[in-house]
């Protein structure tokens, strides 16, 4: 089933002809931007040069770190009261990612979500729980509009509180549920204890982490849905920007939308179909935010060949990352920033480990720390301040509840070389 | 009176909750030939403190600060009770009556008498108001 179908089985000349007037209105959207401005003007590359689709290896990078020197409002590129919305994601240190929205943005992220829907077979007579957090995150207002958009009858149910969400779904009905598949094995664990079998599920929508095929059986035997992926961030207005179809192979990129390319993270040469590298991506038609070549970090490859759907070109499900983020909970964290809070409480001393493992389907981190010795005072109470504390840093920046360890003086290892002091014990993969 | 005369210096190690944490703590002391008169482990998620009371604190501290434990002293203080009913609680009334809050205690039975050590809240008083109302506390040089 299609959405627009025009927009989504559009190819050949026709797409590249869109995408080039599109790239030429992101360029000039971007100039508007000091950052892109200055940027172009040293590249001595403007909109004009653009005639073909090719030409858009002339523009150079955008990264993460860019993004983060503009904070709060620096990337945006038209004045803040054009912008109807702010969402916000993990910075590399320190400060996050601001991401602003024009009303256009949102009506054409909404569209997107709408084409993803759809394609999987959704529309009005279905009932969505929206089972991921509705704060910054973009995964909870992002899909929740799409899905209104659909005319489904949605719950926001968020997170949390598993016992109800369960007892919705069987007392609402529900057909469809989005949320993290680490918290969909939780959904189904607390299910199989309350002894329902969770009927009238279909459909799982599953993203903001990677997953497995063998998390996809296991989910689709114990939640009895067709369990689909889904792909996007924050730089692309949310999830949503990639998306399975029926035939779950690879995702279909909104190539009106979006250009992508794959590139060599170490030599920046662009790769072709098929080769493995980080997806770099420009938005076509955003308004408060334009991007121009910005690298995700993530790697895949393109997948051109047909897809029976109709629809263009996919990329493969995520395989990992071009840098050292990790993915907890679905919430994005960078161990720079772990250690810029860390480093701003005095009493944390100069050695910590952070250990990431999965416990009962569920990321947790935990942090060993050595305080420093001026700070003990002998009172267990005091010590358990300082725990709060470091906690409560944690928390409020990578929003992320955290176990904290102290541990005894020169019990954590010393490192001569390049420090590894975050250590991911859950194997690659749910 | 000197009140002075009867804080204790208590050694608390920081200690990680773990096998063997508190068998290196008894070894380095032993190995220094330091008597512990009585010692209690308070737990927290993951770590703990040993509260050590030893014949030779000054020694001690430095021993195990040595070799690597984060230490420091505690001031308490430490009353001779009656060890028969009724005993603790001719101590525990007095600082009740006092408003003066016992944070932890713990206790020993030596040859001649039972013995609780204290950590108040307002020492120098807990210190006048025991030895004003006849209770027996030790002095800190018995520890030295």
């Amino acid at each position: 089933m299609f959405w627009d179908k025009e927009m989504e089985t559009l190819g050949g000349r026709a797409l590249e002809d869109l995408q080039v007037k599109r790239l030429r209105q992101t360029i000039r959207q971007a100039e508007n931007v000091p950052f892109f401005k200055d940027l172009l003007k040293e590249k001595s590359v403007s909109a004009e040069d653009i005639n073909k689709i090719q030409d858009v290896s002339r523009l150079p990078f955008t990264t993460k770190k860019d993004l983060q020197k503009g904070y709060p409002f620096g990337f945006m590129a038209v004045p803040k009261k054009e912008i109807v919305r702010i969402h916000t994601t993990s910075g590399t240190t320190g400060k996050p990612t601001v991401v602003g929205y024009t009303r256009n943005d949102l009506d054409n992220w909404s569209e997107l979500i709408a084409r993803n829907l759809t394609m999987v077979g959704l529309t009005d007579e279905d009932t969505f729980q929206n089972a991921v957090n509705y704060g910054l995150f973009t995964g909870g207002l992002g899909f929740h509009y799409g899905a209104e958009k659909v005319g489904m009858t949605v719950i926001p149910s968020g997170t949390g509180n598993t016992k109800r969400q369960i007892e919705m779904i069987d007392d609402f009905g529900v057909t469809a549920v989005h949320c993290t598949p680490s918290y969909a094995m939780h959904l189904a664990e607390v299910a199989e204890e309350m002894g329902t079998t969770l009927d009238t599920f279909k459909t799982g929508l599953f993203g903001a982490e990677p997953w497995s095929d063998n998390t996809r059986r296991t989910l689709e035997q114990k939640l009895g849905v067709t369990a689909f992926d889904s792909y996007g961030m924050s730089e692309m207005y949310g999830p949503g920007a990639a998306f399975e179809c029926p035939e779950r192979n690879g995702l279909h990129f909104w190539h009106d939308s979006f250009l992508i390319e794959i590139i060599d993270p170490e030599t920046e040469e662009i790769l072709g179909p098929g080769e493995c590298g980080e997806l770099v991506v420009t938005p076509l038609v955003k308004e408060a935010m334009p991007l121009i070549r910005y690298r995700t970090g993530d790697i895949t490859c393109i997948l051109d060949d047909e897809c029976p759907c109709g629809r263009g070109p996919r990329i493969a499900r995520i395989t990992g990352r071009s840098d050292d983020m990790l993915v907890i909970r679905g919430i994005n964290v960078f161990p720079s920033q772990i250690e810029h809070v860390l480093r701003t409480l005095p009493e944390v001393g100069d050695q910590f480990m952070v250990y990431v493992d999965r416990i009962n389907h569920l990321d947790e981190m935990a942090i060993d720390i050595e305080i420093k010795k001026e700070f003990f005072s002998g009172e267990l109470k005091d010590l358990e301040r300082i725990q709060k504390k470091i906690i409560h840093a944690l928390r409020d920046t990578l929003n992320l509840r955290t176990k904290v360890n102290l541990v005894e003086h020169e019990s954590l290892p010393r490192f001569e070389g390049k420090a590894k002091r975050v250590v991911d014990r859950r194997g690659d993969v749910i | 009176m000197e009140t002075d005369d009867y804080i204790i210096k208590q050694i608390s190690v920081f200690s990680e909750n773990k096998p063997g944490r508190l068998a290196a703590i008894a070894k380095a002391l032993q190995d220094e030939k330091i008597n512990i008169f009585a010692f209690s482990i308070a737990e927290a998620k993951g770590f703990g403190v040993v509260r050590l009371l030893v014949d030779k604190p000054e020694p001690a501290l430095k021993k195990l600060a040595d070799i690597g434990f984060m230490v420091s002293f505690t001031d308490v203080i430490a009353v001779r009770m009656k060890d028969e009913p009724g005993g603790l609680f001719d101590i525990a009334k007095i600082l009740g009556e006092s408003e003066i809050n016992i944070e932890y205690s713990y206790a020993y039975s030596g040859k001649e008498a039972a013995v609780l050590i204290l950590r108040v809240d307002r020492i120098k008083e807990a210190i006048e108001k025991m030895t004003g109302r006849g209770a027996d506390l030790l002095k800190a040089e018995m520890f030295l």
